[in-house]
Order: structure tokens, then C-alpha cells, then sequence
């Protein structure tokens, strides 16, 4: 499964503040971090503000803060507000009827994206902090 | 943590059915002959957590090989931790006495294998370190109406 662009950068920036979720982040810190544009990291960051993952701070300084809990929220729960997660047969772009090539393809296709929702969903952000960790402790393990 | 007694049947009756819905005494009865004190010295292991003396979780797991032409290792097949004891690390610790006797064992891999909409349990396994294995869980439904009188050996 790839990940949109706006999904990956979603993940940069919540992964960013729950490492650190007592301080209030610049989005431009991170923008530079990861060396993406500031205004199209705006557009994800109002997204996780809405749906409540981060909120944000007004006045000097100003940011954005971890809002959620780290061990409730998972993978998945950002993910899901950036793709589109619809069966494979609702993202068929021609207007023929299915045959049962597409019937067999869309079977397979389906069985990767459950795999993959259930691997999303099952990680917190507590554990892939973790996962972090292990990384910077023995990278490429 | 400790490995179940006798005694503690009911409680673990009680567990499972408060967690899942469904009493299954005569299941249980047949897990604690095969897992319990008998079946330690061959590697399968069934302990219990307590909290002021009572049970409140338990965790099953044996050390299995080659299957598959995998190398031996440990498997976890069952966990339950009551519902008011969640969130005090008694699975952490259930698994951690249960990792130290396969280590004993000499076993140095963990398994295990679950419903994929089990998120629950799924984000525990996760927690602990646990990742995606090599071996990937296939199944189907048996076609209708072939008899079939020979017992068939399974391949492995």
C-alpha cells in the first residue's frame, strides 16, 4: 500500500508531537525538518486540528500541541482522514460491468488493504514511538 | 504470576466467560489436563495473574517445532485480563514469566496468532514488540458433500 503525500506528512507531524507533547511545535519546524512546503503542511495540520489530534496555540511563539492520548490513538486513525479506504470494486474508473477478472483481482486487492487496516490499527502511537526508539538504538533492526 | 492450580478453574471459567460471553467449563477442564501442571515438563505453560488473591488474567502458550519447517519456538495462544484489572501491565507481566520459561527452554522467538479485528489484543502484542512474522494464516471453507472415510495425516 503506498500513502498519499498528504498521509505521509500527517504522520511526520503527529509522530513529532507526541514525542514531545508537552511543547507547543512551529508548523515551520517541522516544515523544515522534513523539508515540505509550510503551506501544504498547513492544509494537514487544520485537518488533524479538526478532528482533534493536535491543537493549536495562539499568541508568541504559537504551534501546535499533541491532543490526543498516545496509547488510544493508532496508525489508522490519522490515516483514515487522508485516504480513501473504499473496496476496490468502488474505485473502478470505467463504467463497464465487472468481469470475473476484476471479480478475482478485487478479491486480492481486498485481502491487502484488510491486512493492512488491521496492521494500522493495532499500532499506537505509544508503540511506534517505541519503534522509534528501537531504530535510533540499533538502526535496520 | 504463577502456573494455574486446580483451585483456579473456576476463576479462569469466570474470566473467559466475563470477557468473551460464552462459559466453556468443559474447554477449560480439557486446556488445564493438557496445560496445566502436566503438560509443563513438555514446554506448555498456563499461568495465572493475581490481585489480592484472586485470579484476574492468564496466559497460555507452548513451545512448538517445526512446523512449517519453522525452528522451535514459543507460542501464545490465550490471554485474558479482566476487564476492571486493564491498564496495570498484567499482560506485560503474564508475558514476560511466560518469555522467561521458553528462554529457559531455549526457545528465542515469540508467536502468536489472532482475529485481525481483535484490536485490542492485536495493540498489546504490538506494544511489547511484536511485528508482522513469516508465516501468513490461509483458510476455506470445505466443499459440501464428499464423504471421506480415511483419516488423512496432516502434511507438515
Amino acid at each position: 500500500m503506498r500513502l498519499q503525500v498528504n498521509t505521509m506528512l500527517a504522520l511526520y507531524s503527529v509522530i513529532e508531537f507526541a514525542a514531545d507533547p508537552q511543547r507547543h511545535i512551529p508548523a515551520a519546524e517541522i516544515a523544515e525538518k522534513y523539508g515540505i512546503s509550510p503551506h501544504h503542511l498547513a492544509k494537514v495540520l487544520a485537518e488533524l486540528t479538526h478532528a482533534g489530534i493536535v491543537e493549536s496555540a495562539r499568541g508568541v511563539g504559537g504551534g501546535y500541541r499533541f491532543a490526543a492520548n498516545v496509547r488510544r490513538l493508532t496508525l489508522m486513525d490519522v490515516i483514515q482522514l487522508f485516504e480513501d479506504f473504499a473496496p476496490p470494486a468502488a474505485q473502478r474508473r470505467d463504467a463497464r460491468v465487472a468481469t470475473a477478472v476484476d471479480l478475482a483481482l478485487d478479491a486480492v486487492l481486498s485481502e491487502v488493504d484488510e491486512i493492512a487496516k488491521a496492521t494500522f490499527n493495532s499500532i499506537t502511537l505509544a508503540t511506534m514511538l517505541q519503534l522509534i526508539d528501537r531504530q535510533k538504538a540499533d538502526p535496520g533492526a | 504470576m504463577r502456573s494455574v492450580r486446580r483451585a483456579d478453574l473456576d476463576a479462569v471459567v469466570a474470566l473467559d466467560a466475563a470477557v468473551t460471553g460464552l462459559e466453556k467449563r468443559a474447554y477449560w477442564q480439557r486446556v488445564y489436563r493438557r496445560y496445566g501442571v502436566a503438560g509443563t515438563a513438555e514446554q506448555r505453560h498456563f499461568l495465572v495473574a493475581l490481585a489480592g488473591g484472586r485470579v484476574v488474567g492468564f496466559m497460555i502458550g507452548e513451545v512448538r517445532d517445526w512446523e512449517f519447517g519453522s525452528p522451535p519456538c514459543g507460542w501464545v495462544f490465550a490471554l485474558d485480563v479482566h476487564p476492571q484489572a486493564r491498564q496495570a501491565g498484567i499482560g506485560t507481566q503474564l508475558l514476560a514469566a511466560l518469555s522467561e520459561r521458553f528462554r529457559q527452554a531455549g526457545v528465542t522467538k515469540l508467536r502468536t496468532l489472532l482475529a485481525r479485528d481483535n484490536t485490542l489484543i492485536l495493540s498489546f502484542f504490538r506494544s511489547q514488540g511484536m511485528m508482522a512474522g513469516p508465516l501468513i494464516p490461509l483458510e476455506m471453507d470445505l466443499p459440501q458433500g464428499v464423504a471421506h472415510s480415511a483419516a488423512v495425516e496432516p502434511t507438515r
